[in-house]
């Protein structure tokens, strides 16, 4: 605290983007420009908190275990709100049409049963092995996307890299330089956490129950009906934030790297099938990648998007119709730069022997490989630096090939 | 172990702000002897003076006030002489932006702040620089920076709690005006802080004569009517401080006193003001005994008399007040209901309304005879902590000294809180529904959440869980804040959690 008000920081951030002492620094931003083909390449990292349902998301909807097990929140290919047919196997949530499209023109690529090498259930160990690049949780303080920036050609074709938000996520901390930059808006207690405090309480603190519950509403009230767009709301702030960071990452001497999370994954109930919680997070992470894309402009051509999460979720749904913390998951690709139209998997299948522990679905794919994959088409980046620098101790692991245009 | 934890959550809630995070073992070291942790600052009585670069004293601080006045109506007036002459603007040399994509960086960043603050009118970013502060501004800044530094700095925070308690007890408002705003802080560091470790009659004698409250309460308008200036101005006697001394500061609402007391008091007590800008009584800004404003003669005073002995006249009358019984229960009351229970436990109050009268209001007896009680530290931790005490307490918990008091004091205006400010003289409420309320609750939240998105990433919560409250944390607390989506959230959860709102 102390500093608590985030105003100011988000204030000072951005004073420090448009202040005029960094420009010149970045004046000479060099470009990561491919002499072979001209490309000028960008990444864009995106990390959901909270651990995404890779089920929910891209539904294996040809498996005929998939329907018993998500149950209530199963898609289906027909009703009211149905999936969208990716292949003949696979479909992508509904809430989800602009990811659609890009998939359509082959700008966008899911690869299923993916993970990192992470294999315990804890949110804050997960997210430092997605995010440090170790095989294991530990005290890193610096992230593989930072290790990647480093390693890069110096001089002319170092630049610094964006992180997105109040604070900079862990993949992009490290010696590198970053910049930052986060909205300006006050930010508000997202509904999950509000809604864990007031289960906390509701068991210890009955009368601070109430008096936040009220609060809630009240604001609820105010703010009118959650699950729209509305001012503030998190399907709002996702697309403002997407749509700030295409902007700066679109300038001539803008970042060519930038990372960001977005929160509110973990869907222990009520995670909602094709309508509901979860559909109304992909609505605006579908939204945040719109905006990539139309801020990107010309841009977009060159540009990758990788979207990850620190692990999955059960494969059987939990008693209050939601999912809990499991393993094998997705990983989403979009940009111009992807070879897309493709759902890439070596898919396990649901069939409880199948099932990582009897109870997630089993990862056939290290995580580490796509993203290897990305930065070596993307910047050229050598196997020994992927395995031994941006990922420490992964040479087993092999860049993915064929990701990149 | 589990009890020594529950203890020292005790010793560190109830009486100070919280453990401090980093690697300070505060909770361990309060385990290990819940009451000699907390009375350990009982021990140092100069460890409740507060001296800081650039902390000022009241007479200095009002002739500050008064140069600035000055210079603020001389550039007025030099202002409105100067011809009104229409000086034109000039027209705004506008570009227009973002005619070519991909301009520049600059350009990008220029264009997507202002897209950004568009949707947020009240950014404050986008208004024009900010005019540098004044020197009231800057006094009232550099005050609140000190006393949140030592409260975020403290071991336990006994003392400054005591120092928040009695500052609350015998309050001013900064937004009586200028004055008061520039005094506010200087008014707690002279007049309450050298005796929250003394005795009680020493306090209200200087709180009496300090000039924030001469001038909160109106003190140094009002006139005897018979003295030499109120028989020359149509202005006599103002009543204000007078019935609050009584009803807030001493006897207490009930406490036995009369209006007829009232008037006595408020004559007795008239020409207590303070010298002016001029400086015809004093050094501008120093407390003043007026004897031109004085109401002569003796008074009687709750059943009696006091002589014409001028200033020492009111002086009498506040140590007999002092030490008056219905002081004593009214003080007793109120320190229990702040540091143990919104309903005070009669037991506890009655001893040290005894204690009180006994020692002569020895204020540190007081506060040593709490710690000392049973039910101090049997009473369930159930007080809701102020807005105050939940920022300090997060700050310490996020070993975080402020360097920078912007972030608190609009932090405590959003929670009701402001600091200095209370909405009238009986100061801010002291009950937990005053703090639990719908909207301050949601506020907090909004406010934790802020801090864990800015702090989250870089702490293990378990850690901070362990500093906050070990072993004394429910099994609920410790289960919510492991299974949060991130560091960030588990943060906010932490300092939401019962362990960090209850005291």
């Amino acid at each position: 605290m102390v500093d608590c008000v985030e105003n100011r920081l988000l204030t000072s951030r951005r004073g420090l983007l448009l202040g005029g002492a960094s420009f010149a620094a970045w004046a000479y931003l060099p470009k990561f420009a491919r002499a072979a083909d001209g490309r000028d390449p960008r990444l864009l990292v995106v990390i959901l908190r909270g651990a995404l349902d890779g089920l929910s998301t891209v539904a294996p909807i040809g498996d005929p275990d998939y329907a018993g097990l998500h149950g209530s929140i199963a898609l289906a290919a027909d009703g009211a709100h149905p999936a969208i047919m990716l292949d003949s196997f696979f479909a992508l949530h509904p809430a989800m049409p602009e990811f659609a499209r890009m998939y359509r023109d082959k700008h966008a690529a899911v690869i299923h049963a993916v993970a990192t090498p992470y294999r315990d259930r804890s949110h804050f160990d997960g997210q430092d092995v997605l995010e440090s690049g170790y095989a294991g949780p530990g005290r890193v303080q610096s992230g593989w996307l930072n290790r990647a920036l480093e390693a890069l050609p110096r001089g002319e074709r170092v630049s610094s890299a964006l992180a997105v938000g109040p604070t900079t996520p862990l993949v992009l901390r490290g010696s590198a330089p970053t910049v930052g930059w986060a909205p300006v808006a006050l930010p508000q207690a997202d509904d999950d956490t509000a809604m864990r405090l007031v289960d906390l309480y509701r068991h210890r603190d009955p009368a601070l129950a109430m008096a936040l519950s009220q609060g809630l509403q009240l604001d609820k009230v105010a703010s009118g009906d959650d699950m729209k767009p509305k001012p503030g709301n998190a399907m709002v702030q996702m697309r403002q934030v997407a749509r700030g960071a295409a902007k700066l990452m679109a300038a001539d001497d803008g970042p060519r790297i930038a990372a960001l999370a977005f929160d509110g994954w973990d869907t222990h109930a009520n995670e909602g099938g094709p309508v509901g919680r979860l559909a109304f997070l992909l609505g605006g992470l579908d939204g945040a990648l719109a905006e990539f894309q139309s801020g990107l402009g010309e841009r977009w051509r060159d540009t990758v998007v990788i979207v990850a999460t620190e692990f999955g979720r059960t494969a059987r749904i939990n008693g209050t119709d939601g999912t809990d913390h499991g393993t094998g998951t997705i990983a989403l690709l979009a940009g111009g730069a992807v070879k897309g139209g493709r759902v890439i998997s070596d898919w396990p299948g649901l069939k409880l022997a199948n099932l990582y522990e009897a109870r997630d679905l089993k990862p056939t794919t290290d995580l580490r490989s796509v993203i290897k994959g990305v930065l070596q088409g993307q910047f050229g980046l050598s196997d020994r630096v992927l395995a031994e620098t941006v990922f420490p101790d992964s040479a087993g692991v092999r860049p993915m090939k064929g990701l990149v245009v | 172990m589990a009890r020594d934890s529950q203890a020292a959550l005790v010793a560190l809630n109830r009486f100070g702000f919280g453990a401090r995070g980093g690697a300070s073992g505060d909770l361990i070291n309060a385990a290990s002897d819940p009451r000699g942790f907390v009375k350990a600052e009982l021990v140092r009585a100069s460890g409740v003076l507060l001296e800081a670069p650039g902390l000022q004293s009241t007479q200095q601080l009002g002739q500050a006030v008064f140069a600035y006045q000055d210079q603020v109506r001389q550039a007025r007036e030099a202002a409105k002489a100067a011809a009104p002459a229409e000086t034109p603007s000039p027209a705004p040399t506008e570009q227009k932006p973002g005619l070519r994509r991909n301009l520049s960086l600059n350009a990008a960043a220029t264009e997507v702040a202002g897209q950004m603050t568009e949707t947020k009118p009240a950014d404050n970013a986008a208004k024009p620089a900010p005019q540098p502060l004044n020197v009231i501004q800057k006094t009232f800044r550099t005050e609140a920076l000190a006393r949140l530094q030592r409260a975020t700095l403290a071991t336990c925070g006994f003392t400054e709690r005591l120092v928040a308690f009695w500052s609350n007890h015998f309050c001013i408002s900064a937004t009586k005006g200028e004055l008061a705003r520039i005094w506010a802080g200087v008014f707690e560091r002279e007049a309450i802080r050298p005796h929250v470790l003394g005795r009680f009659a020493d306090m209200l004698k200087a709180v009496e004569q300090h000039p924030a409250m001469l001038f909160f309460l109106d003190n140094q308008q009002s006139l005897g009517p018979d003295s030499r200036a109120g028989q020359n101005r149509k202005r006599g006697l103002n009543e204000n401080l007078a019935r609050e001394i009584m009803e807030l500061h001493t006897l207490g609402v009930g406490g036995g006193y009369t209006q007829e007391d009232v008037t006595s008091l408020a004559r007795i007590i008239t020409g207590w003001t303070f010298a002016g800008r001029q400086g015809q009584l004093g050094t501008p800004g120093s407390f003043v005994f007026n004897t031109n404003a004085h109401q002569p003669g003796a008074q009687m005073l709750l059943g009696k008399s006091y002589e014409a002995t001028g200033l020492a006249q009111g002086e009498a009358a506040l140590a007999d007040i002092a030490r008056h019984p219905s002081t004593a229960n009214f003080i007793a009351t109120k320190f229990v209901r702040h540091f143990v229970a919104d309903d005070p436990p009669p037991g506890l109050v009655a001893r040290l309304r005894e204690l009180f009268v006994k020692t002569d209001g020895d204020l540190k007896a007081l506060a040593a005879g709490l710690v000392d009680s049973d039910e101090a530290w049997t009473a369930p931790l159930t007080k809701m902590r102020s807005p105050y005490d939940f920022l300090v307490a997060s700050g310490r918990l996020l070993a975080r000294v402020p360097e920078d008091p912007g972030a608190y004091l609009n932090n405590l205006n959003l929670l009701g809180q402001p600091l200095w400010s209370p909405a009238g003289p009986n100061g801010f409420p002291d009950t937990s529904a005053a703090w639990a309320a719908p909207e301050g609750m949601k506020l907090r939240l909004d406010i934790a959440a802020q801090m864990g998105a800015r702090l989250g990433p870089n702490i293990d919560p378990l850690d901070l869980l362990e500093f906050a409250a070990a072993d004394a944390a429910s099994i609920e607390t410790r289960r919510t804040i492991e299974r949060a989506e991130s560091r960030q959230q588990a943060l906010a959860l932490l300092l939401m959690s019962p362990e960090m709102q209850r005291r």
